[in-house]
């Protein structure tokens, strides 16, 4: 039981992970990880939305109604999301200025709808919130390697930081603005998938 | 003007899904080829251009501190129903969705089977949820967000639109192992959001 237990939690981290390996998620994955602060924030988010998410509904699953489970499960989650809203507007208000729209979007995020729907609706409890955790983990795992990458090259620094100066400080770094934009959370995504491919090369897709 | 200005700025400058992410698990599962691209591209125009107008009356008239003071009601007219919000506006989203399900399979039934599947799928697309969050934090009226509702959804499918056509094309193409399928889609999305990096020259 005890390894089946750590299987559920690990798994998901790069065997099945929920980005590189089911497309999920990936909405709001990329528009905050200019920098890891901001990342993290996010990060912890998710997987606290994900694992309460993932218990609740697996521990009211066999009194839902099969044909209006979804509406049931959007609910959970959604008032989830509004607690972490209000939370991070009430003790981090610039994290969540700087979040914006992305809290809101955890609703919409896939992991949490495909986890509830894919794991909890069939599992119990305990199982389930480590389900949660585990693909909270798996998708935290890749914010943070874009989050890193996309921070140190874009602005020469790791959470807030400063580890290569940059020529504007009079160090010898020159900032790589292109990390800062948008396309190089795409690029980097599409190398990390590339890499975990290659790695366990039976996530490879026919052609 | 002004109404031109927002419009071509969020169908392009601000394109939801090249510069936000939104709408991108839909936006890359269902981009395999043109046709369906196309029936996903006008469902998301449809909502968009629906729910967020009726999500900015809803903030106006019932959530925002002071918005019911049309009850006359004194109590009312200082509630502050903000936290609210993200639950009322997917439920409408559902809610707009499932109403326009109904609506095209009575009225426009050729129109309800070219959209299909896509319909039911539109309420879990950030693009939706997240075009009327936009549109509460900037504080757009309702004729703009009427506006950015449509501009957006447009903005979105001609994304969409684009991907699918340049998918289509690379299936003739000899593609690393590890990256085919997934790894190099998310790739032409990162050149095309360069590309679509060149609107944000335009002074309007």
């Amino acid at each position: 039981m005890a390894d089946k237990s750590k299987d559920i939690l690990l798994e998901p981290l790069l065997k099945k992970n929920p980005i590189a390996g089911l497309v999920l998620g990936i909405c709001s994955a990329l528009a905050v990880t200019t920098n890891l602060q901001t990342t993290l924030t996010m990060c912890v988010a998710v997987i606290f939305v994900t694992a309460c998410s993932n218990a609740s509904v697996s521990f009211i699953r066999n009194f839902i109604p099969t044909n209006i489970r979804i509406i049931v499960q959007m609910t959970i989650i959604a008032s989830l999301v509004i607690i972490v809203d209000q939370f991070l507007k009430a003790y981090a208000y610039d994290k969540s200025k700087e979040l914006s729209v992305f809290v809101g979007l955890i609703i919409t995020n896939c992991i949490v709808m495909g986890r509830a729907e894919g794991f909890a609706m069939s599992n119990r409890v305990w199982p389930s919130f480590l389900d949660g955790v585990g693909n909270g983990l798996g998708y935290s795992a890749v914010l943070l390697f874009v989050g890193f990458f996309r921070e140190l090259f874009g602005n020469g620094s790791l959470f807030g930081y400063t580890l290569l100066t940059k020529t504007t400080d009079g160090g010898w770094y020159t900032a790589n603005g292109l990390m800062l934009l948008p396309p190089s959370a795409f690029f980097l995504i599409g190398l990390f998938i590339w890499a975990v491919r290659s790695w366990d090369s039976s996530q490879v897709e026919e052609s | 003007m002004e109404y031109v200005n927002l419009f071509i700025k969020s169908a392009f400058i601000e394109n939801l899904a090249l510069s936000f992410f939104l709408g991108m698990c839909t936006f890359l599962a269902v981009s395999k080829d043109v046709k369906t691209a196309w029936g996903l591209g006008w469902a998301v125009i449809i909502i968009q251009g629906i729910t967020i107008p009726v999500n900015n009356l809803i903030l106006n008239y019932l959530l925002k501190p002071g918005a019911l003071a049309w009850t006359g009601s004194e109590e009312l007219s200082h509630t502050d129903l903000m936290f609210l919000g993200l639950i009322s506006y997917i439920g409408v989203i559902a809610a707009m969705v499932q109403i326009l399900e109904m609506a095209l399979d009575r009225f426009v039934p050729a129109l309800y089977n070219a959209l299909g599947i896509f319909l039911p799928l539109i309420t879990v697309n950030c693009a939706i949820l997240g075009g009327s969050l936009f549109m509460v934090e900037r504080n757009y009226d309702f004729p703009q967000s009427v506006v950015f509702g449509f501009g957006s959804g447009f903005g979105w499918a001609v994304a969409i639109l684009a991907l699918a056509g340049i998918r289509e094309k690379m299936k003739y193409s000899d593609v690393p192992a590890g990256l085919r399928g997934l790894g190099i889609t998310f790739i032409t999305v990162g050149l095309m959001a360069m590309a679509f990096m060149a609107f944000s020259g335009i002074q309007l």
